[in-house]
């Protein structure tokens, strides 16, 4: 190996090496969220963001929300908002810009937030290495009684609020000929 | 053993150094994936040739059998011509959404493959969450239908599009619930430990005869109709029948992208066959599978044929059902019985009464279940079948004259 | 093992996206699509520090946060996208430049 007037910094783990691969997927999504001039390529750019944000749970340990996250988000979500593009046929076929009057005082804003919560982020020293989780099936047995012991009154607020929504949503959205 | 920790074995036994331990890891994964996906893709072609004969044997014909002995590579034959077409994109067609929705299809069904459990040691990921993947696994082919539709540009396969999600959604929701019954019984999600609690028990013998169709057979039946309406196979591929709305939201494709399409269909339903038998009818287990490893492999793939036969048999037999009939035995139908099928499950389990008893008033309760939905089918038949009887009925004496010696009326 | 910095940071890119998203797009149903991106990066967050907490084993609070999260932002998209379609049964527009009827 040559030798080389600076220090090489540490080579990525494995894990690393794939966080960062899910990473760039969740990126280019919200990337194409906000810029695709087509608002398909958007709802398609959503979609990879769903799927980069199910790999990052995964590679946190955290399987039961990821496998949630692509069953409600993707399989639900993502298919109530195409559905609303198309039967609002909003903006296909992009002559005109996407964006509005106020597009360029948001981006000011939203980059210097993102600036300023990257660099505030980076300089904490977080810790480094959580206790290492050894048995997956603790986790989940552990969620039911957590939402039945502890929380059991959110979890049923929740199965109302989903009720009222549902029932919300047909009454608005119903044809009134 | 497992089938990785072998494979890991023996790239050490031959001379991989300790240091690059991801990479071995990294290459049995990788040896696993690429055996199972090829695998996969070949069966293929077996069970396209299991449908036409099947269903040519049922209609009173021979079926293929130019090509190759019993007509086995006219399969072959056909995709040699699907990849031999021109591959054309509609000219004002959405690139993106166009050339994703047939990989999307496929993707997502091959996933289906790694939580399989094809033996005792012989399944990819035993993941935790191993029945809730299943279930994810089918937003991702909702996603590709509604992109092929959307991407063609056509509003035939638009319209198509919207029907194939509806009735994709609507059947999820009592798979998913029907899927989890034995999950309730076993207490676990991963795959392997649901097929290894339908053994039987005969002192040290495991006869592996406990699967959980004796004491389930209400959700298997549940599940089974609404598999058979997730992989859009008769009586409820009106999606994707040729003479129906123009074949369906791949219209506009031809050539590979087409038989992409057609892959993932058939592989879908082989692969719902696969996870009923391992949820309900034993998977790998039957007598003698603990002392032979090979039976095991075996036993799968006899039930898993069984069922796909079953339902190919099922696919020449009946006819079609409409999409409003469709979408009212889904939602006025299936769900409320397998909602009082998991609640009814749900609360005989924590009865304080012993075990066996719990057991015999689920099966009560399942029974009661297949009852109920025999019962509304057969009312159902029954209307329609008077109901084409007072359509076809005369409104006119002339040329309903009965002649004097009449042999039997209707 | 990732480092906690990494998963945050790719909570603020989300959350500065989705951000934009809902500011500056013309498009009613854009401006969901961002509200959905940010509540997908306040998730990344809850599970990363879940990951990272004391004990994660027995303090499944990020979890279940993260979990009434999704819930929530289910039933909200629900209702958003009932209301933008009813705007649009009545308006024929679902772009946010057309509809100030209440601005003063």
């Amino acid at each position: 190996m040559p030798e080389l007037p600076f220090p090489l910094p540490p080579l990525p783990t494995v894990a690393q090496v794939v966080f960062i691969l899910i990473a760039v997927l969740a990126v280019i999504g919200s990337l194409m969220v906000v810029l695709a001039r087509n608002l398909f390529h958007s709802a398609l750019g959503l979609v990879a963001a769903f799927f980069g944000a199910a790999g990052v749970y995964i590679v946190a340990e955290a399987e039961f929300i990821g496998v949630s996250q692509v069953l409600v988000y993707v399989g639900a979500i993502s298919t109530l908002i195409t559905f609303a593009i198309m039967l609002t046929r909003g903006m296909m076929f992009g002559a005109t810009s996407p964006r509005n009057r106020q597009s360029g005082t948001a981006a000011i804003i939203t980059v210097l937030a993102f600036v300023v919560l990257a660099a505030v982020l980076q300089a904490i020293p977080w810790p480094q290495v959580g206790e290492p989780i050894t048995d997956g099936q603790v986790i989940i047995a552990g969620l039911g009684y957590a939402f039945v012991n502890q929380y059991v009154v959110p979890f049923l607020l929740l199965a109302m609020l989903l009720l009222v929504a549902l029932a919300g949503a047909i009454m608005l959205a119903r044809d009134r000929k | 053993m497992n089938w990785s920790d072998a494979l890991i074995q023996l790239q050490y036994d031959l001379g991989a150094p300790q240091e690059l331990s991801w990479l071995v890891e990294g290459v049995t994964y990788f040896i696993g994936a690429f055996v199972i996906a090829n695998a996969a893709l070949v069966l293929a072609l077996l069970l396209i040739w299991i449908t036409r004969k099947v269903i040519s044997r049922i209609q009173d014909r021979i079926g293929p059998n130019r090509l190759g002995p019993y007509g086995l590579f006219q399969t072959v034959a056909d995709a040699m011509k699907l990849l031999s077409k021109e591959d054309i994109k509609p000219k004002s067609a959405d690139t993106l959404s166009y050339f994703i929705a047939p990989i999307l299809s496929v993707v997502g069904v091959l996933m289906a493959l790694a939580v399989i459990p094809f033996g005792a040691g012989l399944i990819g990921a035993d993941l935790n969450v191993g029945v809730l993947y299943l279930v994810a696994l089918g937003s991702i082919g909702i996603m590709a239908a509604l992109m092929a539709g959307w991407g063609s540009n056509n509003k035939y396969a638009l319209l198509a599009g919207f029907r194939v999600v509806a009735q994709l959604l609507s059947y999820e929701i009592p798979m998913v619930l029907a899927m989890f019954a034995p999950v309730l019984l076993v207490g676990t999600m991963r795959m392997q430990e649901l097929s290894q609690a339908q053994s039987l028990y005969l002192g040290p013998i495991n006869l592996g005869l406990g699967w959980f169709v004796f004491l389930l057979p209400g959700a298997f039946l549940i599940y089974f109709i609404a598999a058979l309406a997730e992989s859009e196979q008769t009586p409820f591929d009106l999606l994707e029948a040729e003479s129906e709305l123009i074949a369906g939201f791949h219209i506009e494709y031809s050539g590979m992208k087409f038989a992409m399409f057609f892959l993932a269909q058939f592989l879908n339903s082989f692969f719902l066959g696969a996870i009923a038998v391992a949820l309900f009818l034993g998977g790998w287990q039957g007598p003698f599978a603990g002392q032979v490893p090979l039976l095991g492999p075996i036993y799968f793939f006899a039930k898993t044929f069984f069922i796909y036969i079953v339902i190919q048999w099922i696919k020449g037999t009946f006819p079609r059902v409409r999409i409003d009939q469709m979408m009212q035995f889904a939602w006025k139908v299936l769900v409320p019985l397998v909602l009082t099928l998991i609640l009814a499950q749900m609360i005989i389990m924590k009865l304080p009464l012993p075990m066996w008893l719990n057991y015999v008033l689920v099966l009560a309760a399942n029974i009661a279940v297949v009852l109920a939905v025999l019962n509304i089918m057969g009312d159902y038949f029954k209307r329609e079948q008077v109901r084409t009887k007072r359509a076809f009925a005369p409104k006119s004496l002339i040329g309903t004259m009965q002649p004097v010696s009449s042999s039997s009326g209707d | 093992m990732v480092p906690l910095s990494w998963f945050l940071i790719l909570g603020a890119f989300m959350f500065s996206s989705g951000l934009f998203a809902a500011l500056g797009r013309r498009n009613a149903i854009a401006v969901l699509m961002g509200i959905e991106l940010m509540l997908n990066a306040a998730n990344i967050n809850l599970v990363a520090f879940w990951r990272y907490g004391v004990t994660p084993m027995q303090n499944l609070d990020g979890q279940i946060f993260a979990l009434f999260v999704i819930a929530v932002a289910a039933a909200e998209v629900a209702v958003g996208l009932a209301l933008i379609i009813s705007v649009y049964r009545n308006r024929r527009t679902v772009n946010l430049d057309d509809l100030d009827i209440l601005k003063g």
